[in-house]
């Protein structure tokens, strides 16, 4: 087996890259240097793209690996020195069969998990709350129908304030769209101007905001912590500082951030419901 | 070879005399597809400056070079129109199938030679209504248009802007016009201009790869033409095809732009697969293993190309059972091109191979291009993609299929033919060099990007989180060694040219079994006065 030993290095890396990847090392609600994989997940529709990104990983590798692995020992095996006359063979009905069969019985084993997650991700099944984003050259709009529409909206901070606030760079905002953990929250996006795309990784939430249409997603957040996200689809110069910041609390410390946000924004709010709601307290 | 040529000493026989006799008033199929591949490599030169430009501002957090996104988003956007349209497609298609595919057939030219001279000639004017848009104002305000290369409504339609848009629009209406005429030109060679016993079942795999290409670009170049008209009456002339206030929709501008846009990678990699099997059966002298499967698997990729067009959209909030659709079709994809990669290593098997440059590039394309068509299965899940989806993940995948697909199979062409075209060899040690170069430069580039795309970096970003800055830094790293490695191309051309190292009519040996290897080289102006014959 003279074949193998020569490929035992690059073979032990690539197993040791393979593992890497699965076992995926530090992460983070937000990018960490030098990551390697998905940011953790902390909604139930990121466990499941997790879980199905691994089953991926491994017929990605194994294909590659594959592939290579098969190629070199061909060009190894049969080059013009050892293999002087070629052979004129250009037909073998079998391996033909194998070469669709093989792929087509891996597609269906990809296909499983992936119709799965997708019906599972689509909707909520009953929405415990509903959150409407509305996108804004450059900016978001967060508004919270359940809670006398209270509005509000969330623009980048500098990189100073980001700071002063503890914010990645680039990450951060004035105010962050807050939501309880816990409860299956129906996310309405929309925009005002051109297509923008409310993007959060960690959180597995990624759809459009496009003018005249309500697109729907949802998310269940399962730990309180802080999760940051950026617009995703090209919508001009500032297109890379469009951030977007969700802080998941406990119920007892959101339903005291309702309180304080009803009130604070009051007053830019155009709804009579709210600046009623908050002269009332 | 049973094939015969006639007049294969008779070198300037028949060439017009003077510049603009010869190349403007052309319509000799080799001139055009010389004017072709140089007008492409000018393309491609503009198309790297700009990539490089562009990773020079991403190789650290913060704005370096540039003033502002308007910057970027026209960099952005020129950069991937002009790679599509102004270096892949003239070159792969235009260029050499041009060159070959009457060569290859047996035919004296190309059925229509004067609709050959107005495709190309339509073509710099494309060009420079483009490079015109970059200068006037555009959809940010600031000169150029900043859409992105995929221009999506109402960012591209936004009618209080400048012209830059209109100009571009309409030069893709010049650059579609000319490849619906090249397709036309294509279809109708390889159908009635095939010498005497070359039937379809025994075309080279080349002449396949442009046939099959030339249907996509007849079927999809119009739906873009369409499309993008609408766009220009949105912006000048008062409709709301694309806009919602006016019972409009943006979404159907996606539509229409995928059901081009899909096609059209298949269209910029096909050819490349074509140039492929010839080279993999040249050098392992063998021929091409399961022949009728191969051919077959092209035509199967076409046809599924042209239903799956939103695995582009999952993200616009289509209906859970279309994406569902869209995702099974997106998947079946990957069988013909499996059949494609396991049959050139079976080409393989068995062979006697030698590793001579364009078999490099070859080999090195089958390898990375089964990168791409992995990641490429990847992003066909919706559920997966609804988190990749506009990432640098999918930045890596098309890149491993296009920087690491289309273009080495334009280098292996080139690496292939380059004796054929001019009659010179090449060094050997300028190519391994600029091989190798290459290869370590796209890698460095584009798998890092695969990492960055996982942890969540959006595309089209001028200024990225701190936590980005490793794998950029390695991906400009790597951009600038493809830079040096294309300057080590251009000298490798020139040293060529003033070495003038004489090269045979047939400098491959006997695998090399094709009609164009038994011309001289460069072939007579006009090859095959008498027809040759195959039995
Ligand atoms: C195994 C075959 C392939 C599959 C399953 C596949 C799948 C996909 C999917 C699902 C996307 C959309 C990703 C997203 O935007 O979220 C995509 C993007 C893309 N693919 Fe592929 N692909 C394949 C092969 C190719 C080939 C051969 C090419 C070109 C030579 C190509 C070029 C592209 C390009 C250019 C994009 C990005 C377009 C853009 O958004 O600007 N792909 N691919
Ligand atoms: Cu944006
Ligand atoms: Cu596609």
């Amino acid at each position: 087996m003279r074949v193998v030993t020569g490929f035992r290095a690059p073979l032990a890396f690539t197993v040791v890259a393979l593992l890497l990847l699965v076992a995926a090392p530090v992460m983070a609600s937000q990018p960490t240097p030098w990551q390697l994989n998905f940011q953790d997940f902390v909604t139930p529709v990121g466990a499941l793209v997790d879980d199905f990104h691994t089953l991926l990983l491994v017929v990605e590798f194994g294909i590659a690996i594959f592939v290579f692995l098969l190629l070199a020992y061909t060009c190894y095996r049969f080059r013009a020195a050892s293999n002087p006359n070629p052979s004129k063979t250009t037909h073998n009905t079998l391996i033909e069969v194998l070469w669709t069969v093989i792929p087509v019985v891996i597609l269906v084993i990809i296909a499983v998990p992936s119709f799965k997650l997708l019906y599972f991700m689509d909707k909520a099944e009953n929405p415990d709350m509903t959150i409407k984003v509305t996108a804004n050259q450059w900016y978001w709009d967060y508004e919270y129908p359940d809670q006398e529409g209270l509005t509000f909206s969330s623009t980048m901070l500098d990189a100073e304030d980001a700071k002063a606030a503890g914010d990645p760079r680039l990450l951060g905002v004035d105010n962050p769209l807050v939501v309880p953990v816990g409860q299956n929250i129906q996310v309405l996006v929309t925009s005002n101007d051109v297509m923008h795309s409310f993007f959060v990784p960690s959180l597995a939430v990624q759809i459009y905001g496009i003018s005249g249409r309500a697109n729907e997603t949802w998310m269940r957040i399962d730990k309180a912590g802080t999760y940051y996200g950026q617009c995703n689809q090209i919508c001009g110069v500032n297109h890379s500082f469009m951030p977007i910041k969700v802080i998941a609390m406990e119920e007892a410390e959101y339903a005291q951030w309702l309180l304080k946000a009803k009130q604070e924004f009051a007053m830019d709010n155009p709804s009579p419901e709210l600046k009623l709601a908050a002269a009332s307290q | 070879m049973s094939a015969t040529a006639a007049h294969a000493d008779d070198h300037d026989h028949g060439a017009p005399i003077g510049f603009v006799r010869r190349w403007l008033y052309s319509t000799n199929h080799k001139d055009i597809g010389t004017m072709y591949i140089i007008f492409g490599g000018i393309g491609g030169i503009v198309g790297l400056l700009m990539s490089i430009y562009m990773r020079m501002e991403l190789q650290a957090p913060g704005l370096q070079y540039m003033t502002d996104g308007n910057v970027w988003n026209v960099l952005v956007t020129a950069h991937g129109l002009v790679m599509v349209f102004f270096f892949v497609m003239p070159v792969v298609i235009s260029g050499f199938g041009n060159w070959f595919v009457p060569l290859m057939i047996g035919a004296p030219d190309m059925a229509f030679p004067r609709m050959n001279n107005i495709s190309f000639w339509l073509m710099p004017p494309a060009l420079i209504l483009l490079v015109l848009s970059m200068f006037v104002e555009g959809t940010g305000g600031a000169p150029g248009v900043g859409a992105g290369w995929t221009i999506y409504p109402p960012l591209s339609s936004a009618p209080q802007t400048g012209m830059a848009m209109d100009l571009a629009i309409f030069s893709l209406h010049l650059a579609g016009a000319s490849s619906i005429l090249g397709a036309a030109n294509f279809i109708t060679t390889v159908f009635n201009m095939r010498a005497p016993g070359m039937t379809l079942h025994r075309m080279p795999l080349f002449v396949w790869s442009v046939l099959v290409t030339a249907f996509l670009l007849l079927l999809a170049v119009p739906v873009l033409a369409g499309a993008i008209t609408m766009l220009l009456t949105d912006r000048n002339f008062g409709t709301s095809f694309f806009d919602a206030a006016g019972g409009g929709d943006p979404v159907l501008f996606l539509h229409l732009f995928w059901f081009f846009g899909h096609p059209e990678v298949y269209i910029m990699i096909l050819p490349a697969f074509g140039i492929v099997s010839q080279i993999v059966s040249t050098f392992s002298r063998k021929p091409v293993f399961g022949y009728l499967g191969m051919a077959y698997a092209m035509v199967a990729i076409g046809f599924v190309g042209f239903i799956v067009w939103a695995h582009h959209m999952y993200t616009v909030g289509l209906d859970v059972d279309t994406r569902a659709y869209f995702t099974a079709a997106t998947m079946v994809i990957a069988v013909p091109t499996g059949v494609k990669i396991f049959s050139w290593i079976a080409t393989m098997w068995g062979g006697s191979i030698s590793f001579k440059l364009p078999m490099m590039w070859s080999l090195a394309l089958i390898i990375l291009f089964t990168i791409g068509g992995v990641t490429g299965v990847v992003l066909s899940n919706a559920g997966i993609d609804m988190t990749l989806h506009n990432t640098y993940f999918v930045i890596g995948h098309f890149h491993y299929v296009l920087s690491m697909g289309a273009l080495f199979g334009i280098f292996a062409g080139i690496y292939f033919w380059f004796p054929k075209m001019t009659g010179y060899h090449y060094s050997e040690k300028l190519g391994n060099l600029h091989f190798w170069l290459t290869f370590i430069g796209v890698n460095l580039t584009f798998f890092p990007m695969h990492f960055s795309g996982l942890a969540g970096m959006p595309r089209r970003y001028i200024d990225y989180p701190d936590a980005f800055e490793g794998w950029n830094y390695v991906s400009s790293i790597g951009s600038y060694v493809s830079g040096i490695a294309s300057i080590v191309f251009l000298f490798l051309v020139w040293e060529a040219f003033s070495a003038k190292r004489k090269a045979e009519d047939n400098p491959w040996g006997e695998g090399a079994d094709t009609l164009e290897w038994t011309v001289s080289s460069p072939p007579p102006f006009h090859t095959f006065n008498e027809q040759p014959k195959f039995n």
